[in-house]
């Protein structure tokens, strides 16, 4: 409008210069489809491939697992194809059927609302520790590490004295089984990994060896094979009236088949703290532990999160391989449960697995967004 | 006075802050402190001065322990440092350092950066801490910084916080290493100021630093160090108008042109 012009070589502004709109073709809904799906041919042809995929497995799949599916019924004759239902869908009656089993295992029924009420002890003290805002997490903290595990223990294992009875460990069994080995796991392998970590980082040798060898014995072996040696073979060195509990067991080798890995995931993070970190808190006098704790962890784990969590939905998923010592976690339910004589039929075996797919998505995506929004928030903080 | 014995045996501090004694340092088979002997009084502020890779830094480091030594002593306030973590840890409780890159503690805002060595390693409540940090934050000119994180502070900003988080510990002797190196031009001086300031206190001092101007408005003696040996130590009046050694007037023709 008021452009310099050639010949002169100083310029003053006189109007101030308005607000306009973008161009239409930059804005709203078409900006968008332009920017994002359409802006060169390659991602044209990308984005008609996309649409012709969706087109071609979404249909059968809604129409598979909520259309043609099957709600309600005793046994497997609900589910099987007849004249009346010649395709007959997913059936989600098996999974209404044996649902209580799937989330309780062989629980007596008249005990299960201790498990329900661990769930929700448990849901209160991840919801106390896991919103940033909570009001005073230092007694969440407290609640969770510490009244939590005594609380569960004596509603899951019950306590005779003050009227729970005891219901031993291998009638535990299903979501509830998935749910304490994989909080478990997660509770005790951060802090083993973080001491792993610091260990192998140490300036004592025998220390870093000893740490050395247990991570790089553990990452070399398979969580099955420890599984198997922490309930097979301890019996064979131990009475078995002397072994402690298969489960206990069981979740003993996750526990440290985790940490081991967690370890490595926390020496990426010490190793990211600039040595200027130690050397100022060296300086202030802070011995080691007050150093690693308030000045080196807090740096390290913030930039170790997403891997951290990473670790833990590998953890969560790994649950799963337990069933091989005979406990049966959730998948092993869905396993047992659809090969009853009364319920086997093919589309049962479906929608059995894809129900425990559902579980499984359901519980690591849900982890991994809540540690996206961790990360955002915490990059957020950095830059304050 | 300086010719006075140190007394350690009454509660107050030794006249000698600090002590250096034969001191050999090597990197591998490299040679970075021969030799030095260095006998720092209380309450004398020293400039340290010299080339790079000089050993400057190293020998700064040593007297809080932050590197070690093959051979001599250091005597720190009367404790002389030896492996014992015990006596490390009491002598960097009263001595200061302030570093070229601040060092400052990223997840952590001023006003924490400041009482965090208080809290911890002094014991104080929190309110007290804080108080104490407001104060020494308010001697730098920054309190109104307090809330916020160090990266959104300027350098100068930042090695102000950084010499008040130092403070906060009531050290008897301050160490800087080169403070103002890391620094844009405009904000040397906000620094050096401080620092002018904070020596006007009688707080010991010893600085490497290549401010020729501030050594010769605050030091008591600048010393000169080039290939791991202490060249000169002179008075600023003596060391600027009349140095003796061949090395130490090149090393003034490079830094004051």
């Amino acid at each position: 409008m008021s452009a310099i012009s050639d010949d002169s070589s100083s310029y003053v502004r006189r109007l101030p210069a308005a607000s306009l709109k973008p161009p239409a073709a930059q804005a709203g809904i078409f900006g968008w489809l332009r920017a994002n799906l359409l802006s060169s041919p390659g991602n044209i042809a990308l984005t008609l491939v996309c649409i012709v995929v969706i087109a071609w497995a979404v249909p059968p799949l809604v129409r598979f697992f909520l259309i043609d599916a099957i709600w309600s019924g005793a046994d497997r004759e609900a589910c099987l194809a007849s004249a009346a239902l010649p395709n007959p869908g997913a059936c989600w009656a098996f999974v209404r059927v044996w649902f209580g089993y799937f989330v309780y295992g062989f629980y007596p029924a008249p005990e299960r609302w201790r498990v329900d009420l661990f769930f929700a002890a448990l849901a209160l003290g991840v919801g106390w520790l896991a919103r940033p805002r909570a009001p005073r997490r230092d007694i969440g903290a407290v609640y969770f590490f510490v009244a939590l595990p005594i609380l569960s223990f004596i509603l899951l294992h019950g306590a005779p004295l003050i009227g729970l009875a005891v219901v031993p460990t291998s009638a535990w069994g299903g979501v509830l089984v998935t749910v304490v080995v994989a909080v478990i796991g997660m509770v005790f392998s951060l802090p083993l990994g973080i001491l792993l970590a610091l260990a192998r980082r140490s300036e004592l040798p025998v220390v870093k060896v000893a740490a050395v060898a247990f991570i790089e014995f553990v990452r070399g072996v398979p969580l099955i094979t420890v599984l198997f040696m922490a309930s097979v073979m301890l019996p064979l060195f131990v009475p078995e009236r002397l072994a402690p509990d298969k489960l206990i067991r069981a979740l003993v080798g996750v526990a440290l088949f985790s940490s081991a890995y967690m370890a490595e995931v926390v020496r990426g993070g010490l190793a990211a703290v600039p040595l200027g970190q130690y050397e100022a808190a060296h300086a202030l006098g802070l011995g080691y532990w007050r150093m690693i704790g308030v000045v080196i962890l807090p740096q390290a784990l913030r930039v170790t999160l997403p891997n951290i969590v990473n670790t833990f939905i590998g953890l969560f998923k790994d649950t799963t391989l337990v069933f091989i010592v005979g406990i049966f976690d959730f998948l092993r339910t869905i396993e047992a449960a659809r090969a009853d004589p009364r319920w086997t039929a093919p589309n049962v075996t479906v929608t059995g697995y894809a129900f425990a797919a559902l579980f499984y998505f359901a519980c690591c995506y849900g982890m991994s967004r809540y540690a996206r929004g961790l990360e955002t928030r915490l990059a957020r903080a950095g830059r304050r | 006075m300086r010719e006075r014995a140190d007394n350690s045996s009454t509660a107050t501090l030794p006249e000698v802050a600090v002590e250096v004694d034969g001191l050999h340092k090597w990197y591998g088979d490299f040679h970075v402190l021969r030799d030095i002997n260095l006998k720092v009084w209380r309450g004398e502020r020293i400039v340290i001065c010299g080339p790079s890779g000089g050993g400057k830094s190293t020998l700064l480091r040593c007297i809080n322990r932050l590197e070690d030594w093959q051979q001599g002593r250091i005597i720190v306030d009367g404790v002389e440092l030896t492996d014992d973590p015990k006596r490390i840890l009491a002598v960097r409780r009263d001595v200061g350092m302030v570093f070229q890159q601040f060092n400052l503690f990223p997840h952590l805002t001023v006003l924490e950066n400041c009482t965090l060595a208080p809290i911890w390693v002094r014991h104080l409540p929190k309110r007290e801490a804080e108080a104490l940090a407001m104060n020494y934050l308010a001697r730098v000119k920054i309190p109104e910084q307090a809330g916020k994180y160090p990266a959104r502070l300027s350098g100068g900003q930042q090695q102000r916080v950084a010499i008040a988080r130092a403070l906060c510990m009531n050290p008897n002797i301050m160490l800087f290493d080169e403070p103002t190196s890391a620094l844009d031009p405009e904000m040397v001086k906000e620094v050096l100021d401080t620092m002018v300031e904070l020596a006007s206190d009688g707080i010991t001092m010893l600085v490497v630093s290549h401010e020729m101007g501030f050594a010769r408005e605050v030091a008591d003696r600048v010393i000169l160090m080039d290939d791991g040996q202490i060249i000169e130590i002179n008075g600023p009046q003596e060391f600027f108008a009349n140095p003796q050694h061949e090395r130490t007037r090149a090393f003034l023709r490079q830094v004051l042109r």
